[in-house]
């Protein structure tokens, strides 16, 4: 190591998590951080996300939840005096910060060295005129394009190029902000949205259809270079990468190609000046070696996580060794642990990556792919046939898939125009052309997806007719039962295939097939993932399960030391880190205590598939067969399924039916809280109010239910998570809408219809009990009143405005909930409070989203004394409780609608944030601010518009405006709201809603014209004329990067605290101060 | 597809399919963890004699190309005039192919060679039996045919031999066309003084070595393995790779111990068999690996720097630094087992690597090695 004088070093993380930026910033800031501090080197991080395993205790030795922007760096600085900086390891929102500092000089103002790669290469790489320029230098094509400052030299730009064309925002994270154009009025579109962002537009030719490949690049200060792995998109070019499926290492490649795009991309990285890690994007012709660059992500970034995954070499370590001045040849690969880390993996597998969407969640979202990014996790599967990665792939995103067939029928009208317009569901469309006998260079003229994957889908389909045409299981022979598995075929698929699951029971008939083949002989085997494809041997952890081989790589010791943890699977809406963060910890613990830890996980964004972090990883699927395969050869001690959120806990019964030992609170009461109607007749027995209710089965039972109690209602279908379980109805239309997607999910149990109070506050309970005993508890106040979705609300804790009489109730009936259902390990209640009734909305004997949250304010890790009680060690009760607390966390969400075309950014319906971040401060408003800030916010300067909704929101909004007026903001409002706000004394100016398209000024041109700097737009219902107008207004906020507010208690609280408190006058503490 | 036996000296049995031509066969058994490149990898003469295991389970998704040559007497994409491996194992081959450069599938390949191709393989688990016994003999034969075939022999073996060139070729510079590896554009001042001549030892040389020398404006001479060449006009000489066991290779042996002696001392390079050639020539002496280095991913360092260097490896023997003398020295070191990869003498211009800087199949970060063999001429 040269860098002697580096003794402290700040890392900056990526924040909360959105669209573009999720958890592989956890994984590599983590990984960075366990670098560091090998080396002695004291950390200091700042991120807000609180949720991650980075902000942990023991991670860095100093945590600033705090945002990431240069103004709170800089304080951090001041403060820490550091001697160097990473910026490599928290995405765009790091580097970005990053150059900011730079470039404001405060970096060298307080001699801070920028370790790794120069803040120069970053900018080289980002501004897209400099870097092909520089790029030009060695004669290595990029795509040309032509930057722009303004709208018309753009149009003009398109015109001398032809369309299609491309529009980038420059200094954008994951292609926010740019697209495709066929012609100049889609050019104008997206061209001023792309303005908003940058002021740099660039307009490019398009290449669609070419193939898109990825290297994944380091170099160390000695000017070696290694490729640790290529990756290559099945869909072409025109598809984001982060949208694509991903398939490592390429497929369709020669020799010659393959060489050519690393040895290029050796010279990129050399003649940029990388020290550390980058990721070389290709565009690359099907029909000759002709190539093009389409960019150079001079950091970690999601690629590199995976490319850590797919070939088990630690990019973000050794990329945190480099930039402290190492040699690659210093370092060892950390797999074999022998050989060095100057090499390039040889896998002996494949891998697939599928993103996760949720556009379902969205009113009015644009459904098709493109090139800005809209999935918000993805999952990694790993097979020895393409066919069985991507069909445990296709499971494994959790959207009720069986993998490429034998899945519910879809219906698509039109199948050329879907191929053609590829839209999430794009890989059903393929089967289903298929199915419609479409020939494979049909597919491939359509889709241009490269026919080496067609024929391979083709191959899964195939087989899938092969085992229908035999009719029954019996006539199933023993090579037609291997070649089906070798595919990734599950028993329920062949079950279905065969016929049989008609005549029984889907487990029972997925029972048959899985004991009728393992009397064939045809079962999985483990194998290792070694960096080296076998050559050297290697003690590795890192597993996953196969049907294409004879052997397994390890031997089991079957000792009873073994515990399995289920992960949480794809990050989605509704679950994401914090659950790998629970995760996380159960394994610490495990270890801790002397046992085996094993996890089953298969998100690459995560910390939990590290394989540092347990004693045996499997990278694999979370379905009842695949678990059932591991705990058959693991034979463990036991099984955590309540620190993975819902897809573990939904395992529960099944498992518990095959006689596994699930640890914590019996499957049985997990049973009676996830099944809504046992749940509800479990606390008419204990005399705990809930909201009156009925379990109902038809459509008819509804309305006359609706009709007693009156809408608004509830609706929630059992065993489901987030969003789609749980809807707040407040009309016929809303209803229907929802039950449409509700019934999807799960026929199974009855749909649940409660009438939902308005005005009440919502109150998240988390705690840990042991044989019925609560041992340690949090309770969290939600700023907003019930209705937001719990995963999208502000939360507040300890709880600032809840009566003392409303807590201890709380407390009084979770102990009774604690003692009827004997709960040993985590849970979560949450209820409504309307003066002083309590009513219990649910329950879940689990591990529920804010765990980490109040964990890390409370400073207890609540996950730490689960998984010691699950464990039947002995602990006690902690010696402090929420009302010690001198200061306050809030915990704020993060929404993705800017990468949501035509989405509707209104909260309520379903969970809509795909993020959220937790700070802390001496009083509400400083922690507020903070969080408020770090999810996007910016404290206004000096216009702000206001559209306040019916009148008892209005009215929660009036101490809040004339506070606005008092402070010198100027506010703008429309008919209903200015009316209001005149009556009651407030100065405003009257603006007109995009309907009253006569009349002067128009909102809408006014945030057009930038002349607004906050929205506040609280919709009225959801009625769709009322929706139009608002939506109008909203969508504008959001695609001009305007920050927006839509309900009036965040918007009141977040003016109070901006008003009242300046930034400067927040102390900056870390963590451990408080 | 008919269902084939491999079957392992120690008695170990792997059941699979044929794709490939129909015939039983033995070798020795070797595994390469290259993930592309088999048709490379299959016409490098190296190969002869052996079954080339292929780690990386999916096999044969770009198919093969064109089997040309150009007018300058090299294959336009191939490493040899034919496929060299005895037979090629696999995981998972693809029935189907895509590349809009194949003119034909691999098994119609194979067929048309007529070299067996076996599919269904856990070539991990053979990868790790031969890794821990060390290469083994082999041989495959068809479940439905009585096992007639008697186990092969390698060691010994004078492999050289059998796929050397019979007759001294001429290679002109002003043939070459870009061949098969399409390198980048070779930096100004990488070509050679012209009217250079290079005689190179054919102990199974592969193309790309030859194409290598002619697009740097060398005239290459090639010669068979034991021809006599220190009575021919030359610039440079250069020993090519080529399979089996340097020990059979006694004739070279001796011609480049008289090069050495030449007063006249010219540059001189080998690569791979030629790095073990010119160490015996020099007085070292050369052991077998127990399971060989044959893949894409071997890291070498040059000695004494810290430059180092991926790099593409085909063989079964190394020189042993313990055995070199003093006037020579090791030029670069295996990362991973430290065994030898190249020596270089103290002062004349004399160098070997064990790995391929020609790559094809594999990383083309050391071919400015040939750089640094034209500039000495």
């Amino acid at each position: 190591m040269d860098k002697e004088n580096v003794k402290k070093v700040l890392l900056l993380g990526s924040g909360a998590l959105k669209i573009g930026e999720a958890g592989e910033f956890d994984y590599s800031g983590s990984q960075a951080l366990k670098a560091l501090k090998e080396e002695g080197i004291e950390t200091v991080l700042i991120n807000p996300n609180i949720a991650t395993v980075q902000t942990s205790e023991g991670v860095a030795d100093k945590i600033y939840f705090l945002p990431v922007t240069p103004f709170f760096v800089e304080k951090v600085i001041q403060k820490e005096k550091p001697q160097g900086i990473l910026l490599a390891f928290g995405g765009q929102t790091a580097l970005n910060c990053g150059v900011a500092l730079y470039e404001q000089k405060i970096l060298e103002k307080y001699n801070v060295e920028v370790l790794g790669t120069p803040v120069q290469a970053i900018i080289d790489t980002e501004d897209r005129e400099l870097f092909v320029k520089k790029l030009d230098e060695i004669d290595v094509k990029t795509i040309k394009s032509q930057a722009c400052d303004n709208i018309e030299d753009a149009r003009k730009a398109a015109a001398d190029l032809g369309y299609p064309v491309i529009i980038r925002a420059a200094y954008a994270l994951g292609g926010l902000g740019s697209g495709f154009c066929d012609n100049e009025e889609e050019l104008n579109k997206l061209a001023e949205k792309a303005f908003s962002f940058s002021p740099q537009v660039l307009v490019e030719k398009s290449l669609k259809g070419w193939k898109e490949i990825e290297y994944e690049v380091v170099r160390d200060r000695f000017d070696n270079c290694i490729t640790v792995c290529n990756m290559e998109n099945f869909d072409p070019l025109g598809i984001h990468t982060g949208e694509s499926i991903v398939i490592a290492p390429s497929q369709t490649l020669t020799n010659s190609e393959y060489h050519k795009l690393r040895a290029l991309a050796i010279k990129i990285i050399r003649h940029i000046g990388i020290v550390g890690e980058c990721n070389v994007q290709y565009a690359f012709d099907p029909v000759s070696e002709d190539y093009r660059v389409i960019e150079v992500n001079a950091r970690l970034s999601r690629s590199s996580a995976l490319a850590s995954k797919a070939t088990g070499y630690p990019l973000a370590f050794v990329a945190a060794k480099l930039g402290l001045g190492y040699g690659l040849f210093d370092l060892k690969n950390s797999v074999t642990k022998t050989t060095s880390a100057f090499f390039e993996p040889a896998l002996d597998y494949v891998v697939c990556k599928i993103p996760r969407w949720d556009l379902g969640k969205f009113r009015g979202v644009d459904r098709e792919l493109g090139s800005s990014m809209k999935s918000v996790g993805e999952v990694m599967a790993i097979g020895r046939t393409f066919e069985e990665a991507i069909q445990k792939g296709l499971r494994m995103i959790g959207q009720g898939l069986h993998g490429f067939v034998g899945n519910k029928e879809l219906k698509i009208d039109d199948i050329d125009a879907a191929l053609k317009a590829p839209t999430d569901k794009r890989i059903l469309v393929v089967e289903k052309a298929i199915h419609q006998g479409y020939t494979i260079d049909q597919i491939h003229d359509l889709t241009k997806i490269d026919k080496w994957f067609l024929d391979k889908l083709l191959n899964i389909y195939n087989t899938y007719g092969e085992l229908q045409a035999k009719g029954s299981l019996k006539a199933v022979d023993a090579v037609l039962m291997r070649k089906a598995k070798v595919q990734g075929f599950t028993d329920f698929q062949i079950s279905r295939a065969v016929g049989l699951e008609g005549q029984i029971e889907q487990e029972e008939a997925t029972g048959i097939v899985r004991a009728f083949r393992k009397k064939m002989g045809v079962v999985p085997v483990v194998k290792q993932i070694d960096t080296l494809a076998a050559e050297y041997p290697a003690q590795t952890n890192y597993l996953y399960v196969t049907y294409s081989g004879v052997a397994n790589d390890i031997e089991y010791e079957n000792d009873g030391k073994s515990i399995v943890v289920l992960g949480s699977g794809a990050y989605r809406i509704g679950s994401s880190v914090e659950f790998d963060w629970c995760g996380v910890q159960a394994l610490n613990t495990i270890r801790n205590n002397g046992y085996r830890s094993i996890m089953i996980n298969y998100n690459p964004e995560t910390v939990s598939t590290d394989y540092d972090m347990c004693d045996r990883l499997y990278f694999d699927e979370l379905t009842f067969e695949r678990v059932l395969d591991i705990i058959e050869l693991e034979t463990p001690h036991g099984v955590i399924v309540s620190t993975g959120g819902q897809i573990p806990n939904n395992l529960a019964m099944r498992l518990h039916g095959e006689n596994i030992p699930i640890l914590g609170t019996t499957p049985e009461s997990i049973d009676n809280c996830e099944d809504r109607d046992k749940f509800s007749t479990l606390c008419d027995r204990l005399g705990i109010d809930q909201p009156e209710w009925a379990a109902l089965t038809s459509m008819d039972d509804i309305n006359d239910f609706i009709d007693k109690v009156g809408f608004p209602v509830l609706v929630r279908p059992s065993y489901v998570l987030s969003g789609a379980a749980m809807n707040v109805c407040s009309n016929q239309d809303e209803l229907e809408r929802f039950l449409k997607l509700a019934a999807n999910v799960s026929k199974k149990h009855p749909v649940v219809v409660s009438k939902f109070i308005e005005h009440a506050k919502e109150i998240d309970f988390d705690a840990v009990a042991k044989d019925g005993e609560i041992i340690a508890y949090a309770i969290s106040e939600h700023i907003e009143f019930a209705g937001v979705h719990s995963g999208d609300a502000t939360l507040q804790f300890p709880p600032q405005k809840l009566y003392v009489e409303t807590m201890r109730r709380i407390k009084k009936i979770s102990k009774l909930l604690a003692k009827e259902l004997n709960i040993s390990g985590p849970f979560n209640c949450q209820y409504m409070a309307k003066d002083n009734d309590i009513l219990v909305i649910e329950t879940n004997l689990r591990a529920s989203r804010s765990f980490p949250f109040v964990s890390k304010v409370l400073k207890i890790n609540l996950i730490d004394l689960a998984t010691k009680i699950m464990l039947g060690l002995p602990v006690e009760k902690p010696h402090k409780n929420l009302f010690d607390i001198e200061y306050v966390g809030i915990k704020a969400s993060q929404f993705s609608f800017n990468r949501l075309q035509k989405a509707d950014p209104v909260l309520g319906v379903d969970m809509a944030s795909t993020g959220e971040v937790g700070c802390i401060g001496d009083d509400t408003a400083s922690a507020l601010l903070c969080s408020m800030l770090s999810v996007g916010h910016r404290i206004p300067e000096k216009n702000i518009l206001l559209s306040t909704g019916d009148g008892k929101r209005k009215a929660e909004m009036l101490d809040a405006a004339k506070m606005l007026e008092k402070h010198g903001y100027n506010i703008y409002a429309t008919g209903g709201t200015s009316r209001y706000l005149t009556e009651n004394g407030i100065k405003n100016t009257l603006v007109y809603w995009p309907s009253e398209e006569d009349k002067q000024p128009q909102a809408l041109d006014m945030l057009h014209n930038k002349e607004i700097d906050m929205v506040v737009n609280v919709p009225k219902d959801l009625t769709v004329s009322e929706l139009s107008n608002g939506y109008k207004i909203r969508r504008a906020a959001i695609d001009l990067n305007i920050p927006l507010i839509t309900n009036p208690r965040l918007a009141s609280a977040f003016i109070n605290a901006f008003c009242n408190k300046s930034l400067d006058d927040i102390e900056i503490k870390a963590w451990g101060e408080f | 597809m008919r269902n084939v036996t491999l079957i392992l000296d120690d008695g170990t049995k792997f059941h699979g399919q044929s794709f490939g031509y129909e015939k039983p066969v033995a070798g020795e058994v070797v595994f390469n963890t290259a993930m592309m490149g088999y048709p490379e990898s299959l016409t490098d003469p190296s190969y002869a004699g052996q079954m080339m295991v292929l780690t990386y389970p999916l096999v044969g998704n770009y198919g093969v190309p064109e089997f040309s040559i150009e007018p300058n007497g090299t294959a336009t994409y191939m490493e040899s005039e034919k496929i060299h491996a005895e037979a090629i194992i696999v995981s998972d081959y693809s029935t189907d192919y895509s590349h809009w450069n194949a003119k034909e599938s691999l098994g119609d390949w194979l067929k048309r060679e007529q070299v067996p191709g076996i599919t269904g393989i856990d070539t991990r688990q053979l990868t790790k039996v031969l890794r821990e016994h060390g290469v083994m003999m082999g041989k495959i034969i068809f479940d439905d045919e009585p096992d007639n075939i008697p186990s092969a022999q390698y060691e010994g073996i004078n492999y050289i031999e059998k796929v050397s060139c019979k007759d001294v070729i001429t290679y002109k510079p002003s043939d070459v066309v870009e061949g098969n590896v399409e390198t980048l554009k070779l930096p100004k001042g990488n070509k050679c003084k012209p009217g250079k001549k290079v005689v190179l030892v054919d102990c199974g040389v592969k193309h790309n070595i030859i194409r290598c020398l002619l697009k740097r404006g060398v005239e290459v001479i090639r010669v068979p393995w034991n021809y006599d060449f220190n009575n021919l006009e030359f610039d440079g000489l250069f020993l090519a790779n080529g399979p089996g066991d340097p020990d059979t290779a006694v004739d070279a042996v001796e011609n480049i111990k008289k090069f050495l002696a030449n007063p006249n001392v010219r540059p001189c390079m080998g690569i791979c068999m030629g790095n073990q050639l010119l160490s015996k020539a020099a007085g070292a002496s050369i052991y077998k690996l127990k399971y060989g280095h044959r893949s894409h991913n071997q890291p070498v360092q040059q000695v004494g720097t810290n430059r180092c260097f991926i790099t593409s490896q085909n063989h079964g023997y190394a020189v042993d630094n313990a055995t070199l003398p003093s006037d020579w020295e090791p030029l670069f070191v295996n990362m991973n087992d430290g065994s030898n990869e190249g020596i270089k003498h103290k002062k004349n211009p004399w160098f070997s690597a064990q790995f391929h800087p020609e790559a094809a199949s594999g990383p083309v970060d050391t071919e400015f090695l040939f750089d640094d063999f034209v500039k000495l001429l």
